[in-house]
């Protein structure tokens, strides 16, 4: 029998590898600590702190399209109802002078994310799929919707704002400035990722894998797949409550914006450029599109188009996001086998990067004439200054564009070649690719 | 109050058949791809903006003809090139796909013809009203499109009852892999079938842009409400869009022209909590709700009716 039990059983993990894993903890909670003593200007607190929120939001996703499987695309609803129960909190015990400091108030939005999620949860789980996406969508329009309407409880167009700074005071701090904020998010941050990893190694966690995978074997080994994704349902509207709570105490402002399709899709966006497949996947996608939307911004007016050209590559070319791409190459990196692939990408980058300039100055040309027609031809876009209207940019970047395309074909070709080559490599070592 | 019933019916039948030229296409590509396109709107967009681009060249009648086989075109490349590559990674990849596109192709609509309506007029030949009802004159143009979206509805009609292609398509509403099975060239078919979906959508926003606004939010705006007519009328089935097409446009039309409250009608009887925050819903009127009527729809059939009206697949 205890034989039997040890072969099903996956082993303990040794003491080793416990206290690696704990190390990891550790070191995160250092290294936020730390974070301020080597960015300590005002604009960089402010980064890291939106990087905070989109990290708890975007973890909070997951739980519904990585862990089970659920297409979500009204997500921010329970973001942004969570951020305007919180403004409306503070508020009150502001005038009333409850004795509730602001670091518990995050927990408020929580419980209100936890609250409608329970509510609208129940009928939107009963299918997944394209179904469930559907309804997601109509739900995210009915409350967004429902609240320009009720404009005394949201505010209208304006939004309702609070002042954080008239709660009761924690050690003498009163949450006016950046830094005192960043530290309150990062804790919560902190906590809420190791809950959210918690939750994963659950056997809820587990269970929620399994209907992502495979529901009718669930239901033949006697759960109601129904029943588990109402239950991540809920979970996930508690962490996106709790990152709306956390982006309503950093701006001290909740609008209609906090519940819209743009909100939505930029956690979708996130999420999945990250990485869906693995748990620090979401992690990576907060902190990329975070930068890249404050980056991009500064460098060219349509960094939205660039923003959605680059999820479509990554739907197209790299399902599994950045995360997966990199996990893609461990096995490589354990048996040695990397060197294989390494030229052929050096190889292929070099007209895959043509393309994407030649790409880049035929979009930003077509601006230049379609959005402000009229305007000096020189141009400044991504730092670079050219000329519009010259007819060589428009040879060089129709050259880049082709050339680049046809040459990057063969490119990366050869690059699948060297990887299939890299892989059997790989297996011969005994090594799972 | 006749008067009120027979021009939202009219109206309301009207936006029906434009919403059905949408859904049909949306629910046709559903059923044999399985995969529902996030960027039908788009296309519906598309063909506003390239039916008034080419009016402003050549005039309407050529736009209204070459702009869908425009948007056609370039939805069978989308297809072809996008969807077909994506296919592998499954379901949600192709979802993602075309929200993506959506996304993509709103910014680029935005960067040629700006974030303000453009000037896309009615053209001249139907710019006077058809008949006088009561004291309202009713635009021919909008008998126009009435006509229109009714002979495009015939002649989907005739080509999916009556001809080869149509059987196929209807074959493979019901039975996707046994098509295959059979040995009919499915990529091919299902880059028709996605070229003329979105050619139908072009067609709608062809003739939907000079009545209503022309503006590169107006994918965002209906793109929803035709995810609500294919949910309700039930994913996968045509009489079902139909039938949740007329529905809602009809609703929706209804509720606009109707300007009732609770507290119009229960005035006199006003509890003392109707002054709190509850003021916004005792005060608004149904005209002002009526964007979320179609919404509310769709929960009220998910929880009553989760197939949809006509459905019969539980996908």
């Amino acid at each position: 029998m205890s034989e039997f039990a040890s072969t099903v059983a996956p082993p303990l993990p040794a003491t080793t590898e416990k206290l690696k894993f704990y190390l990891i903890w550790v070191v995160a909670a250092v290294a936020l600590l730390l974070l301020p003593n080597i960015f300590s200007s005002g604009g960089s607190l402010t980064t890291f702190s939106l990087i905070g929120i989109s990290i708890v939001f975007s973890l909070s996703y997951n739980i519904l399209l990585g862990q089970t499987g659920m297409l979500s695309f009204g997500h921010a609803v329970y973001y942004g109802l969570g951020g305007f129960l919180v403004i409306h909190a503070i508020n009150i015990i502001g005038a009333d002078k409850l004795p509730i400091p602001l670091p518990v108030v995050p927990l408020i939005g929580g419980l209100t994310g936890l609250l409608f999620a329970a509510l609208l949860g129940w009928v939107s789980t009963q299918r997944s799929g394209t179904a469930f996406a559907m309804i997601s969508l109509g739900v995210a329009e009915l409350i967004a919707s429902s609240a320009l309407i009720l404009r005394t409880f949201f505010g209208g167009e304006a939004g309702v704002s609070a002042n954080r700074t008239k709660l009761l005071k924690l050690f003498g701090w009163n949450f006016g400035p950046q830094i005192q904020i960043y530290y309150l998010v990062a804790a919560w941050t902190l906590i809420a990722v190791i809950a959210m990893y918690a939750l994963t190694r659950t056997p809820l966690g587990r269970m929620c894998n399994a209907v992502r995978d495979n529901p009718e074997r669930v239901q033949f080994v006697g759960y109601n797949p129904h029943v588990v994704r109402y239950l991540a349902f809920c979970f996930s509207g508690f962490f996106a409550g709790i990152a709306g709570a956390l982006a309503a105490i950093n701006f001290e402002i909740a609008n209609s914006a906090y519940l819209g399709a743009v909100q939505s899709g930029t956690v979708l966006f996130a999420t999945y450029i990250g990485g869906i497949g693995f748990f620090i996947g979401p992690i990576v996608g907060a902190i990329f599109v975070t930068f890249l939307s404050l980056g991009l911004s500064d460098l060219t007016p349509v960094w939205q188009l660039y923003f959605g050209l680059i999820f479509i590559v990554v739907v197209l070319f790299a399902p599994g996001g950045i995360t997966g791409l990199l996990m893609m190459h461990r096995p490589l990196l354990k048996a040695g086998t990397l060197t294989k692939v390494l030229p052929s990408y050096l190889i292929a980058l070099v007209p895959t990067l043509a393309m994407i300039t030649g790409l880049v100055l035929a979009i930003e040309t077509i601006v230049h004439y379609t959005v402000n027609p009229g305007d000096d031809s020189h141009i400044k876009a991504f730092g670079v200054n050219f000329d519009a209207a010259s007819p060589y940019i428009w040879a060089m970047s129709v050259i880049l564009l082709i050339g680049g395309y046809l040459a990057a074909r063969k490119t990366w070709t050869w690059v699948g070649h060297a990887w299939d080559s890299a892989t059997s490599a790989t297996r011969e070592k005994g090594i799972a690719a | 109050m006749l008067e009120l019933i027979v021009i939202s019916t009219l109206n309301g039948v009207l936006f029906g058949m434009l919403l059905f030229l949408m859904a049909s296409g949306l629910t046709v590509i559903f059923s044999m791809l399985g995969v529902l396109n996030f960027a039908h709107a788009s296309f519906y967009m598309l063909g506003a903006f390239f039916g008034f681009q080419i009016s402003r060249w050549f005039g309407f009648w050529p736009a209204l003809l070459i702009a869908p086989l425009l948007a056609g075109a370039i939805g069978a490349g989308v297809e072809r090139f996008g969807l077909r590559r994506v296919h592998r990674n499954g379901h949600v990849a192709e979802l993602l796909f075309t929200f993506g596109l959506a996304f993509v192709i709103e910014e680029v609509a935005q960067i040629i013809w700006g974030k303000s309506p453009v000037d896309f007029r009615i053209p001249s030949l139907l710019d006077f009203s058809a008949f006088t009802i009561f004291s309202t004159n009713y635009p021919a143009y909008k008998m126009f499109m009435l006509l229109v979206s009714i002979a495009i509805f015939v002649g989907l009609l005739i080509v999916l009852k009556k001809t080869r292609i149509g059987l196929i398509v209807q074959a493979a509403l019901t039975h996707p892999h046994m098509v295959g099975h059979l040995g009919h060239n499915v990529g091919r078919i299902f880059m028709l079938v996605f070229g003329v979906g979105t050619a139908l959508a072009a067609v709608a926003g062809v003739i939907a842009g000079p009545a209503l606004v022309t503006q590169s939010n107006m994918a965002g705006l209906l793109g929803p409400i035709l995810f609500v007519v294919v949910v309700v009328g039930g994913l996968g089935s045509l009489p079902g869009a139909f039938v949740a097409s007329l529905l809602i446009g009809l609703v929706q039309t209804f509720a606009v022209s109707m300007n009732g409250s609770l507290s119009g009608a229960f005035g006199p009887l006003s509890p003392a909590y109707a002054s709190t925050w509850l003021a916004d819903i005792w005060g608004v009127t149904v005209a002002q709700i009526a964007p979320i009527v179609p919404y509310v729809l769709l929960v009220l059939i998910l929880i009553f009716r989760p197939m949809g009206l006509l459905g019969t697949r539980d996908t």
